[in-house]
């Protein structure tokens, strides 16, 4: 039997501001365990939440870049259920007036693009953490999380595979770093995503049983977890199963999908008004003033990087596919404008260097973009050679230093003086009397030979064309 | 005349003069407490070291230059308002070794015009409560009658006022806390517009309609006392950005041109016939002083008490949560898992009439009974606001009784909690609609239990409240007696 996959997305993405959303509180990363909490979002008796508007603004900003309507009059509501690391009991979350609904992105997968749609976007307050010492045993509680603003985007049930929901989920990412509302950092968490999975036979209308599927911290768990799963369900199906709905955690070492214990249980959230918060009015003016200040979106930087600096499609999309990465492409192209040339050596040298190296991104990564514009530089002005550059540059990874240091330290310039190339072309001459007679007899592939020589004594400094063109004379006599 | 007898405005002018100190008046207080407490027990904490301290600071800042008016006056704390390096109960166990290391708005208000902070008053636990019997730590007695209820739940506000264990204090009312002890105490109560005061470290009952207000021994205190903690708070977004008014400025004498409506809804069956006479009794004399009377009608007055005993309950057992033992207030340290944490730890810290009310909100706001109860209760609250709208276009203040009976004998209505939620049937309308309500007393039963007249206005109307209550004051004869103690 044929099945159809149905998936849909909740994406949790924490917005990038300097405040928690209902208190004063930083939402830096890192702090040590309730260093960054006060007596509002410690839920100390009697205090009071006061909403950060910049929540508001950012909700905006991802409302108009996801094509969904915003919602004029937001309220805010309690979701209530007890955890040691919800402080009041209670979540301050959106509940029937979200504000964002009905929006949609489009995505590409193999050549074939689709449309997502955004069922709503709300804002909310994110939880605490609880530290599990399990050979105490004891649990910790660390509110510094708790009350960083959260974005909940949820997505209608149109994604159709694993690959669609990781295009899906790349898109938003790209989303909401352009829109500079959320650092993406998906191992940090403060770009998460949870999914629902159901099969369906091909063609049939009504949908199967749905599971959900947690803690996927990077794309590629995304898609491996997905895939694990769809797996399970259609195993099950076959086997004249029932597939039972409940929440599984991704398990990126086994493998495999668990299913969770304890707290996610059916849950009667006794969604209701939060009374201490007075409803946030979105007039026109507010939509237009955050429109204008719209920043540059993924598609329309990819389109400027075709139609005004001349890159191919692909490498549009490559280098836009990040907004780090563009900004990393353009900031090199400050120091060294060819476009071609430097798209070519981020692609190639740039993206080896981050590949299957953990924790590595072009956020982090070493060389940065105005040192590795000026490495270009000197290759084109001939300081070294192309071969060198690459030396100079892993080099470049390896001590943070910029690539004249390096040249400089290492004495790496190339040699381009006629007379110090030729009186080696000499002695190499000198030194082959075989392959020279070879070569005189015909076997011009030896130039090969004689320039690797060359190369080899110079330690890879003498100007390649230069001897090149001496050998060629040289050997003619 | 002892000090501790003193109203705000006439220590305040012998302060002024340089007759007596800040810090005789609070010793005076305190001896006054030393020598009555045992009967009334209104305290919960007393705060004898810090408010001496604060009386001296008073006493130093008056001679230093020119004072606010509550500078130096000994003021008594409902225990649900957080007072920094003060213990604040809320009259519960769960609470019982709570210090706050924060101010309430209110406090850090006062703190500012030099008031002396003598210490935190009994109330029902949690405010919950007509007659501050639900307190874990005993409830305070009716200082004219020590066998009654002093009504609640700012029982204790309302006993140190008519007690003179303070000068005067402040209450919270979240379905009359303030105007029904205040009645039956025979002391004058405020509960101010719903935002006019900011719930910044109060703690919540029902968030949409607590509200701080003063509890004086007379209306020109509450128009000081009101004066020194109103205004917009940037801490409570449900504060109202609308400037305050000097209330002061009402306390004028003469009634000319003012409408006073009479909800004939207000004086149904099941109102004692001693409350209606006094209350009769106080509208003649607005009439006197030259108010016009007219009938008026808040059809809807009936459900206020169904749809109050779901928003209240609903938003209590939300609010309620935080108390989960986990990082303040009782904790069992039996408990052999999570859940055995919060059941074990809420069980012993909680009385019984918060556990009912969390159960009934819990339940009113579940799956499947949302709309047919929170739902149609916030519906029912805008037929009240309605009501009021429409009365309000046909008179400026509506003039009635607090609660339809004088207070009742200690533990009389334990068995029967449903007939203690409806003797608030005439004070929770105003807290519904967001309205101002005060309570000005009237007279008093064959019994000499205190009666109060209720006088509410439209949003932000205080000074109208505050203006007739002045002039019901002034022409009535009872205002020195007071309650024959210790
Ligand atoms: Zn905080």
């Amino acid at each position: 039997m044929e099945f159809e996959i149905v998936i849909g997305l909740e994406i949790h993405a924490q917005m990038k501001t300097k405040s928690k959303i209902f208190c004063n509180c930083t939402t830096e990363f890192g702090r040590p365990p309730n260093s960054n909490t006060c007596p509002v979002c410690l839920a100390m008796p009697g205090v009071l939440p006061v909403l950060n508007k910049q929540v508001v603004e950012f909700g905006i900003r991802l409302g108009l870049a996801t094509n969904s309507q915003i919602t004029r009059t937001n309220q805010f509501a309690r979701k209530n259920y007890f955890y040691p690391d919800l402080p009041k009991g209670y979540q301050i979350s959106q509940f029937d007036l979200p504000i964002c609904e009905h929006g949609h992105v489009d995505i590409e997968v193999d050549g074939t693009s689709s449309r997502i749609g955004l069922t709503r976007i709300h804002m909310e307050e994110d939880a605490g953490k609880l530290v599990h010492d399990d050979s105490a045993p004891k649990s910790y509680v660390d509110l510094n999380r708790a009350g960083t603003p959260l974005l909940e985007i949820v997505s209608e049930p149109d994604i159709r595979s694993p690959e669609q929901a990781v295009a899906y989920l790349r898109k938003l990412h790209a989303i909401v770093t352009y829109l500079n509302i959320c650092d993406g950092n998906m191992q940090e968490g403060s770009f998460r995503c949870d999914a629902n999975i159901s099969l369906r036979p091909m063609g049939q209308e009504e949908l199967g049983t749905r599971t959900e599927l947690k803690n996927m911290n990077s794309f590629r768990n995304v898609q491996r977890g997905l895939e694990y799963e769809v797996r399970r369900q259609r195993d099950i199906l076959l086997d004249g199963g029932a597939v039972v709905q409940q929440t599984l955690l991704w398990d990126p070492d086994k493998n495999q999908t668990n299913a969770m214990r304890g707290k996610e249980e059916a849950h009667d959230y006794r969604y209701f008004p939060d009374p201490d918060l007075v409803p946030v009015v979105i007039d026109d003016e507010w939509i237009a003033r955050v429109e204008e200040s719209l920043p540059e979106l993924p598609e329309q930087r990819c389109q400027r990087f075709q139609d005004k600096i001349g890159l191919s499609a692909d490498a549009a999309t490559i280098l836009t596919s990040e907004r780090a990465l563009a900004d990393y492409f353009e900031g090199a192209m400050a120091v060294y404008p060819n476009a071609k040339k430097l798209a070519n050596w981020i692609m190639t040298e740039v993206m080896r260097e981050m590949k299957g190296k953990e924790g590595m991104s072009i956020a982090t990564f070493p060389v940065s973009p105005k040192d590795l514009g000026g490495l270009l530089a000197i290759m084109d002005k001939g300081t070294i050679s192309g071969k060198i550059a690459k030396t100079v540059f892993e080099e470049m990874i390896a001590s943070g230093k910029d690539s004249e240091t390096i040249v400089k330290e290492k004495n790496l310039v190339q040699v381009s003086d006629e007379g110090e190339i030729l009186q080696m072309v000499q002695e190499i001459i000198a030194a082959n009397p075989d392959q020279v007679g070879q070569f005189k007899e015909g076997k011009t592939k030896l130039m090969g030979f004689f320039v690797g020589q060359l190369m080899k004594a110079s330690k890879g400094k003498a100007n390649p064309k230069m001897a090149n063109q001496l050998f060629g004379k040289e050997l003619k006599k | 005349m002892k000090l501790s007898q003193l109203t705000i405005h006439e220590a305040s002018d012998l302060l002024t003069k340089g007759d007596i100190s800040s810090v005789e008046l609070t010793t005076d207080v305190f001896s006054r407490i030393d020598q009555i407490e045992d009967q009334v027990k209104a305290y919960i904490t007393q705060n004898r070291e810090p408010a001496l301290q604060q009386a001296e600071a008073a006493d130093q800042a008056r001679r230093d230059g020119e004072v606010a008016p509550l500078c130096g006056i000994p003021l008594a704390i409902k225990d649900v308002i957080c007072t920094k390096g003060l213990t604040t109960t809320a009259g519960s166990r769960i609470l019982e070794n709570f210090t706050p290391p924060y101010d309430a708005t209110v406090m850090e208000k006062l703190q500012a015009q030099g008031a002396v902070c003598l210490g935190k008053v009994s109330m029902d636990e949690f405010a919950m409560g007509s007659g501050n019997e639900n307190c874990a730590f005993g409830t305070p007695k009716n200082p004219w009658s020590l066998d009654h209820i002093c009504g609640g739940s700012s029982g204790g506000s309302a006993a140190a006022v008519a007690a003179d264990e303070c000068l005067a204090s402040l209450g919270s009312d979240t379905g009359g806390s303030i105007r029904q002890p205040a009645s039956h105490c025979g002391v004058v109560g405020i509960k101010p517009t719903y935002g006019r005061v900011s719930r910044f470290g109060l703690l919540a009952f029902a968030s949409s309609l607590d509200q701080i207000g003063p509890l004086s021994k007379d209306v020109t205190d509450a128009a000081l006392l009101l004066n020194g903690i109103c205004g917009h708070d940037p801490r409570d977004s449900t504060s109202a950005a609308q400037k305050s008014e000097d209330y002061l400025a009402a306390l004028q004498d003469g009634l000319s041109g003012l409408t006073v409506g009479i909800p004939q809804e207000y004086f149904g069956p099941g109102l004692n016939s001693e409350v209606e006479t006094a209350v009769r009794h106080g509208i003649d004399l607005l009439v006197e002083a030259g108010a016009t009377i007219k009938e008026v009608s808040l059809p809807h007055t009936e459900y206020g008490v169904a749809a109050y005993y779901i928003i209240a309950p609903a938003e209590a057992s939300s609010n309620l949560a935080r108390y989960d033992g986990v990082r303040y207030g009782h904790r069992n340290s039996d408990a052999d898992s999570l859940i055995d944490l919060y059941r074990r730890s809420r069980s012993e810290g909680f009385g019984d009439e918060v556990k009912r009310r969390i159960l009934i909100g819990t339940y009113a706001l579940s799956s499947g009974y949302y709309d047919a109860y929170y739902k149609k209760a916030s519906q029912v609250r805008t037929l009240i606001v309605n009501d009021y709208t429409e009365a309000f276009s046909q008179c400026d203040v509506l003039a009635s009784p607090v609660s339809p009976i004088p207070a009742w004998k200690i533990g009389e209505k334990a068995s029967d909690p449903l007939s203690v939620y409806l003797s608030d049937l005439l004070t929770i309308p105003a807290n519904l609609a967001g309205i101002p309500g005060m309570s000005v007393p009237c007279g008093f039963s064959s019994t000499g239990l205190p009666i109060g007249l209720q006088l509410q206005a439209g949003h932000f109307q205080e000074a109208t409240l505050i203006k007739t209550a002045y002039n019901l004051e002034q022409r009535l004869e009872i205002t020195n007696k007071k309650p024959a103690l210790g």
